[in-house]
């Protein structure tokens, strides 16, 4: 009995403290989380979100105001507390300590302080000044509570997501009518050849809405700009338009023809005077420029015919067993020429395109005979085998017919069976 | 005498060869309706012989290190004059040969040929058989491509699930921990060297056992000559039953080469230890089975790791599968029948999970 | 194989006639036979003798001659089925790297006004050591060895273990 008794003290002790414990623990947890956290819709707001300010170890106040402390003087006069923040604060308020060099150096040195500045040139920005609320704020883009670093996957300006938070607003067609903008720019960006970098190969390199437009000076950039921002990973493309006749007239640069959200991989049609090709938006077969491009278009079309010829033929030979991977090198020569004449293209003229298509064609017509001497070796060695196949099938015939004759004669004298043997077989 | 009879003479008087062959001249073989099942040890031994000469052909210009390995064999098939063709044949002969060991091992069990005086043949044989699937595990490597990689970082996974002692086999089969370039030395050694001195002294020791008992007669038709002995028919190996036996040789060269010259061995890229298993990696058909029966296993069996089971499990049948001749004379003639459906289900079970196995993602 | 009943005799004519067909018959045999080890010897004798081609093509490379190249300039080679870069620095030293852009694949050059490694098609750039500096890649370039052995400069994939 005395064992139990004191098994029953110390067991009750050790729950006691246990209680007491998660009770101290509660209390000092935030005291704003404590209620909020059992409010619903906008209000609520729950200790679980991971938000880039708790960790740095920041409160509800240092937006809010109000004491996190003591939940009976959250929002005592004299806490500071300022309670919901309005849209017209917002920007302000977050500059407050983003635009502040001295106290973001505290946290992060490399962080930009410009953000805010750059906010009041943009589009964005401009309009807000004006008095109009409905355009982005800080919070719109970031959120309120849960705003995580750009490089964190979750958050809602990371590379990969950023389109999708741009067409909250600029998709929605009513709410760009008023403002007069088209509302096809995320549809049309999907649809792209850049989407679909980074979508399906995950290549964070490739732009997104803010690597154009910019993210806090977001401006759609001047028609005379266009061409700056491509050029900035299509050197070449943009080197070989600047001294093209094109550069005077164009002046949207490269979303003249490309245009500037639903950029497509251009195929060999989209040069020469077929239908839905760009050139013949402009050009016809009567003017030289137009003969031109039709000339360009035909050299481009054959030279691809002809790699993708060769190229089946060297899969042909692999797949009989033949080893073609030095041709396959050879004809990736010759597809590189065909990309730097696809480049090439951008100067407008019919001469350069050429001269990068016949350096090509030495390493396409190597390729090509390659396979052909593989195949010409395949077909060799089915045939020299016939030499040793014939010979073997002379063998096997030659053997039967030996067989038949030694036991045929033998079939007068065959040959006497032996008991030993006969009793092992037992 | 002519030239060849002075030859003989002259050789018999100072090794008496005529004296040690003599015995062969009177041997016999027997026949009757499964006559035809004989052939197929003497075939494999041809495609061994045929492993051998292709083997050193290769030897000649292979370099067994993994900087070197897939490009070696690669100068083989491609700049080598007829190198392709013995590349191929070589691969191709491997495959075939398992594929006759397997045959000759079912079709010695289904006459149940290792019976009493045979037992120790058997046993020779079935380690021979051991040696071939061993053979064809280390040649695998040898290429060093992608398949033969994983194939090999899969296989010698599966030994190291052996309790207790796995880890320690892995280690010293690959060489390391992982599969490396101590690995290809490792398993050229065995394949080169240590294998094929197993592997000829078993098989001489195979043959003369063969030799001393005899070709043995399935029961049913010893038990019909026993009735009949009129019907009791043998003929002689040399050179009838040889005769026979080279027309099956030539047929199976014939197909190696035609095989060769139409349906080259791939040699495929060059393995990268940094790269993941490419998906749907198999082993050869020849392990197939097993592999297939280890996928199937649940991952646990009454708290025992599924995979060790099923290692266990193989260990085990081959140790009873070794031991057949044992089991058969416990259960005596008049339960005979169980032995052969014992043997069809194991038939069955391997070549049924092969199918399942290469028909699987 | 068919038994008959033996014989009440042998007639010798009727053997010697019966072994006509036979010795041609051996005579076939022992020529077609020997037809098949010439047939397969001839391939034997071939494949002994060496071919002209050295057997080095992935592991090593010739990527060119020590006056070919000026300080401060670079080449591009083919390395197994890949191009690469060999690069002479303005001190002298060599440096050979992949050639293989990381990002889309392209084949990159040098770039001696800038003295970096620069991919045309992307504006992506590399410095010297093979680390991607700007633009889209991801990756740096592989490092090869380099091996000057008298007026030939060999390039190596860095060793496997």
């Amino acid at each position: 009995m005395g064992i139990l008794k004191a098994t029953i003290r110390w067991g009750l002790l050790v729950i006691v403290l246990l209680v007491v414990s998660v009770l101290a623990a509660a209390e000092t947890q935030n005291a704003c989380v404590n209620c909020h956290a059992k409010l619903e819709g906008s209000l609520k707001v729950t200790a679980e979100q991971a938000d880039v300010h708790g960790h740095k170890g920041m409160s509800c106040d240092i937006c809010h105001g109000g004491n996190t402390q003591d939940e009976a003087r959250a929002k005592a006069a004299g806490s500071g507390f300022r309670g919901h923040i309005s849209r017209e604060q917002i920007p302000q308020l977050c500059g407050s300590c983003h635009a502040d060099v001295t106290y973001m150096k505290r946290f992060n040195p490399s962080l930009r302080t410009d953000q805010l500045a750059q906010y009041h040139t943009s589009v964005h920005g401009i309009q807000f000044a004006k008095g109009d609320t409905h355009v982005a704020i800080c919070t719109d883009c970031h959120g309120a509570h849960d705003i995580r670093p750009s490089s964190d996957r979750r958050s809602p300006v990371h590379p990969l997501n950023v389109a999708q938070t741009c067409q909250r607003c600029h998709a929605d067609a009513t709410l760009m009518k008023s403002y007069r903008i088209v509302a096809t720019q995320y549809s049309d960006y999907t649809s792209s050849v850049h989407h679909q970098a980074m979508v399906e190969r995950g290549d964070l390199s490739a732009p997104t809405c803010s690597t154009c437009h910019g993210s806090h000076g977001a401006v759609p950039p001047g028609a005379g700009s266009v061409a700056n921002i491509c050029s900035t990973c299509h050197v070449l493309q943009a080197q070989f338009f600047d001294e093209s006749p094109h550069k005077a007239v164009f002046a949207e640069g490269c979303a003249t023809c490309h245009t500037s959200h639903k950029i497509k991989h251009p195929d060999d049609n989209f040069v020469g005077l077929a239908a839905g090709s760009a050139c013949g938006e402009c050009h016809t077969t009567d003017d030289e420029s137009g003969k031109a491009a039709e000339a360009i278009h035909d050299r481009l079309h054959k030279f691809e015919v002809r790699v993708a010829d060769a190229r089946v033929l060297l899969a042909k030979a692999e797949q009989s067993g033949m080893d073609v991977a030095e041709a396959q090198t050879v004809l990736g020569q010759a597809n590189d020429a065909l990309t730097k004449a696809r480049v090439r293209v951008h100067s407008a003229r019919l001469a350069p395109v050429n001269s990068e298509l016949e350096a090509g064609s030495k390493p396409l017509a190597a390729a090509r005979s390659a396979g052909e001497a593989a195949m010409k070796e395949r077909t060799f060695r089915r045939r020299v085998i016939l030499v040793p196949g014939i010979a073997i099938l002379a063998v096997v015939f030659a053997l039967g017919f030996y067989i038949r004759e030694l036991e045929r004669s033998e079939g007068k004298h065959p040959a006497p069976t032996k008991e030993s043997d006969r009793k092992l077989a037992a | 005498m002519d030239a060849a009879a002075r030859v003989q003479t002259w050789i018999d008087e100072r090794l008496n060869v005529s004296e040690l062959l003599a015995p062969l001249r009177e041997k016999t073989v027997p026949v009757h309706r499964y006559s035809q099942w004989y052939l197929l040890g003497g075939l494999t031994l041809f495609l061994f012989t045929v492993q051998l000469c292709s083997g050193v052909l290769l030897l000649l210009y292979y370099r067994p290190s993994a900087n070197e390995a897939y490009e070696s064999v690669q100068h083989i098939t491609n700049h080598v004059e007829f190198g392709w063709l013995v590349r191929s044949v070589h691969s191709w002969s491997a495959n075939l040969m398992v594929f006759c060991a397997f045959a000759h091992m079912f079709s010695v069990a289904f006459a149940r040929a290792y019976r009493k005086p045979r037992e120790l043949t058997w046993m020779t044989g079935m380690f021979l058989l051991f040696l071939v699937l061993g053979f064809g595990f280390s040649g695998y490597l040898l290429p060093w491509n992608t398949r033969a990689y994983f194939a090999t970082k899969v296989g010698t996974e599966v030994a190291g699930q052996l309790p207790v002692i796995g880890h320690s086999i892995m280690v010293i089969l690959r060489g390391g921990e992982d599969v490396s370039g101590a690995t290809l030395t490792r398993f050229f050694a065995l394949h080169v060297a240590v294998l094929p001195a197993l592997a000829i002294g078993m098989v001489m020791l195979h043959l003369l056992l063969v030799q001393k008992f005899g070709t043995s007669v399935p029961v049913s038709v010893e038990n019909e000559w026993e009735r009949d002995p009129h019907r009791r028919k043998e003929m002689k190996f040399f050179p009838n039953f040889f005769l026979r036996e080279m027309i099956g040789w030539y047929i199976a060269l014939g197909a190696l080469i035609a095989l060769a010259a139409f349906s080259p061995w791939e040699l495929g890229a060059k393995a990268d230890p940094f790269s993941s298993a490419p998906p749907g990696i198999k082993p050869e058909w020849y392990f197939l089975a097993q592999f297939q029966t280890l996928k199937l296993i649940p991952a646990k069996v009454f708290y025992i790791d599924g995979e060790v089971l099923g290692i266990l499990a193989f260990g085990l049948g081959g140790a009873l599968w070794m031991g057949l001749p044992f089991i058969d004379a416990m259960l005596g003639d008049r339960r005979a029948r169980y032995v052969r459906i014992g043997a069809v289900f194991v038939l069955t079970y391997l070549a049924g999970m092969s199918v399942v196995g290469y028909m699987a993602r | 194989m068919v038994t008959r009943a033996l014989p009440s005799e042998c007639p010798l004519e009727e053997s010697s006639v019966k072994q006509m067909p036979r010795r041609t018959a051996l005579r076939f045999l022992l020529g077609s036979v020997v037809g098949t080890i010439a047939s397969l010897f001839y391939p034997v004798i071939r494949y002994l003798v060496p071919p002209a081609e050295a057997s080095l093509s992935a592991s090593e490379a010739l990527a060119g001659t020590v006056n070919e190249l000026k300080p401060n300039s670079g080449k591009t080679f083919r390395f197994g089925n890949h191009p690469a870069l060999l690069v002479r620095l303005s001190t002298g030293e060599y440096k050979a790297l992949s050639a293989v852009c990381t990002h889309l694949g392209c084949t990159v050059q040098y770039r001696p006004d800038a003295s970096q490694i620069w991919c045309a098609c992307h504006n992506g750039c590399y410095d010297l050591n093979g680390r991607n500096v700007s633009g889209p890649p991801p990756r740096a370039l592989d490092p090869y060895d380099v091996q000057v052995r008298g007026q030939e400069i060999y390039v190596s994939r860095k060793q496997v273990a």
